[in-house]
């Protein structure tokens, strides 16, 4: 059943190469991109119970991380891919590493802070060398080798998806596995946890670096897709559509992730849709909405109408 | 030696603003254990709710106490509608609210009343600076202000059997409940009262950096280190971390990082205090046992 559905999702993933063009299939990519970033605060967020609301951080820093070597020393794109992967590792248990010593509110503060500070960081007389300062630096996208015969829109959209595919694997097999399953009992129940013999900082941390890689790897996407990176594309409000797209998505599910990806890219337009002036409003009202009726998301959703109900005497139906 | 008094001065007027913001996350912190994110937006509405009340003709100090009212009356509200139903929800949902209330007011404050940046009338008139050149007279009034604020939320807690009963809701809701105090009724009052000082705030900060709907932003980030600074669960703390931020932000902003990176230095502080001193230097040091 599991490799069958496998197939499907990807065939159906393919199917917009050929249906979609131009602009279209631009979004989609770019909703690809926001779908491997939000798994990546579902990581350290839903399975391992650690509030992050600056995850549009390590978005940054992985498009930069792959936008200044392409640009400026002209690397190719995937040579870029391992470099960022370590550079936001490294981000991510430097900024963790401090915070995870507390509960979660000083968490979410202190990457809070980290999200509002990152532009500004950018702007910096110090870095403008390397990032261009308030311009941005202005990149190539890599192009498609001649036998796949696509043209560059088409190629993106698949390089993405390679990419994001990978990750989401990788992250699935992780979560399945001894690892994850620590994470989710550091999550459940930390005391528990620790008389079991886990080390409940070295596992927060590790999370927190894991997920910025995976959140990183959706910047450096796109940074080539976009072709462009500047400081004031990674503001705090990137980081909280990240958190509002896992929430409407679904905390704690790799599923809901991808909703989440799409939520992040298409609602934002729908609201601007409902009301010119204010769609920020429309957005945090769905999020409110969200936390109240439906705390699992759309995955909880899908969830709860795909599964037989099994009565249990003298049990909840769960 | 002009320029390092002016700078340490104005430090002091700018701490006085985080410490009653700080104050603010204090105590809602303490009555919920919850750190409001929402609560510079919430005060940046206050303060154009105050700035309409004078644009249509309400002397200052009305207006200024008008908006205490309406402030305090929506703190209370939010906790009613919105912080209720989810009080027993885990901690993300919190933040989730939280964060959707932020959206929601930094929005419609923009949409209702514009994105343009707006001056603010100061009640503290005067020709040029006073002592020498060294303080203006608003910086010395917001001080003022600041400091009654915080002596009377002090008085409040301290010597009133509300605030008494306030904190006996907070330490220990059940027993509490107990003996007659209405616990949810405490935390409405305490975000009303949470809402009420922030609102004092923003209109104490706004003659200086001017209002638009994201004037609070920096000012949480700022408020949020000075609580740590000072310890998070210890109001009076908080007060002097706020005041401690404001210095060392004006003083580093002067002479070490510049302007372009003064919300750096909140970050920096943070994470400097979560490091090496994660209570503050006045907070209760907490051990948890396995």
């Amino acid at each position: 059943m599991r490799p069958l559905l496998l197939l499907a999702g990807l065939a159906l993933a393919l199917l917009p190469l050929w249906l979609l063009e131009g602009f279209h299939l631009f979004q989609l990519t770019q909703a690809v991109i926001m779908a491997l970033a939000v798994l990546g605060l579902n990581i350290v967020t839903g399975y391992n119970g650690q509030i992050s609301l600056g995850h549009g951080a390590f978005f940054a820093v992985g498009a930069y991380a792959t936008a200044i070597p392409m640009s400026l020393l002209d690397w190719s794109f995937w040579a870029t891919l391992p470099v960022s992967a370590l550079i936001c590792g490294a981000v991510g248990w430097g900024v963790g590493f401090p915070a995870l010593r507390l509960g979660g509110l000083y968490l979410a503060l202190t990457t809070f802070a980290l999200a509002v500070a990152v532009p500004q960081i950018l702007k910096h007389k110090a870095v403008e060398a390397w990032t261009g300062g308030v311009q941005g630096l202005f990149l190539l996208k890599p192009e498609a080798p001649e036998w796949l015969k696509l043209n560059p829109d088409q190629y993106m959209y698949l390089v993405a998806l390679l990419v994001a595919g990978v990750c989401y694997l990788l992250t699935a097999n992780l979560l399945r596995g001894r690892i994850g399953r620590a994470m989710m009992a550091v999550r459940d129940n930390p005391t528990a946890a620790e008389a079991m013999g886990m080390d409940l900082a070295s596992i927060k941390t590790r999370t927190f670096a894991v997920s910025a890689i995976i959140t990183g790897m959706a910047g450096s996407l796109s940074a080539a897709v976009v072709e462009f990176v500047a400081p004031d594309s990674f503001t705090f409000i990137l980081s909280i559509s990240l958190f509002v797209g896992m929430v409407v998505g679904g905390v704690g599910s790799i599923l809901g992730s991808v909703f989440g990806g799409l939520f992040v890219l298409f609602v934002p337009n729908l609201a601007e849709a409902v009301s010119r002036s204010a769609p920020g409003v429309i957005y945090g009202a769905i999020l409110i909405l969200f936390l109240f009726v439906l705390p699992d998301g759309v995955a909880g959703l899908v969830r709860r109408l795909t599964t037989k109900k099994r009565v249990i005497p003298g049990r909840e139906p769960s | 030696m002009d320029g390092f008094a002016h700078q340490l001065i104005a430090g002091i007027a700018t701490g006085g603003i985080y410490a009653s913001v700080a104050l603010a996350l204090v105590m809602i912190y303490q009555a919920t254990h919850h750190v409001n994110f929402a609560q510079g937006e919430m005060a940046t509405l206050s303060t154009f709710i105050a700035l309409t009340m004078i644009q249509a003709g309400l002397p200052y100090w009305v207006a200024f106490f008008a908006t205490l009212v309406v402030s305090f009356v929506i703190g209370a509200l939010v906790e009613r509608i919105l912080m209720r139903p989810v009080q027993n929800a885990p901690v993300l949902t919190h933040v989730g609210v939280f964060i959707g209330m932020l959206l929601i007011i930094s929005n419609a404050t923009g949409w209702i009343f514009g994105h343009t940046t707006k001056a603010f009338p100061t009640p503290f008139q005067s020709d040029g600076l006073l002592f020498g050149g060294l303080v203006s007279a608003h910086e010395l009034g917001s001080t003022a202000v600041t400091l009654a604020v915080l002596i009377l939320v002090y008085l409040f807690f301290a010597h009133t059997s509300l605030g008494l009963a306030m904190r006996a809701a907070a330490y220990n809701p059940r027993s509490a409940r107990l003996v007659g105090i209405r616990v949810g009724w405490m935390l409405a009052l305490g975000w009303g009262l949470a809402a009420a000082i922030g609102s004092v705030a923003g209109m104490m900060v706004a003659p200086a950096v001017f209002l638009d709907p994201n004037m609070m932003l920096g000012i949480l980030l700022y408020a949020f280190a000075g609580a740590l600074l000072g310890g998070i669960d210890n109001p009076s703390g908080a007060v002097i971390g706020g005041f401690m931020v404001g210095v060392l932000e004006n003083l580093a902003g002067a002479y070490v990082v510049g302007t372009e990176l003064k919300l750096t230095v909140a970050l920096v502080i943070i994470i400097g205090v979560l490091v090496v001193r994660p209570s503050g230097l006045f907070g209760r040091v907490v051990f948890s046992r396995v």
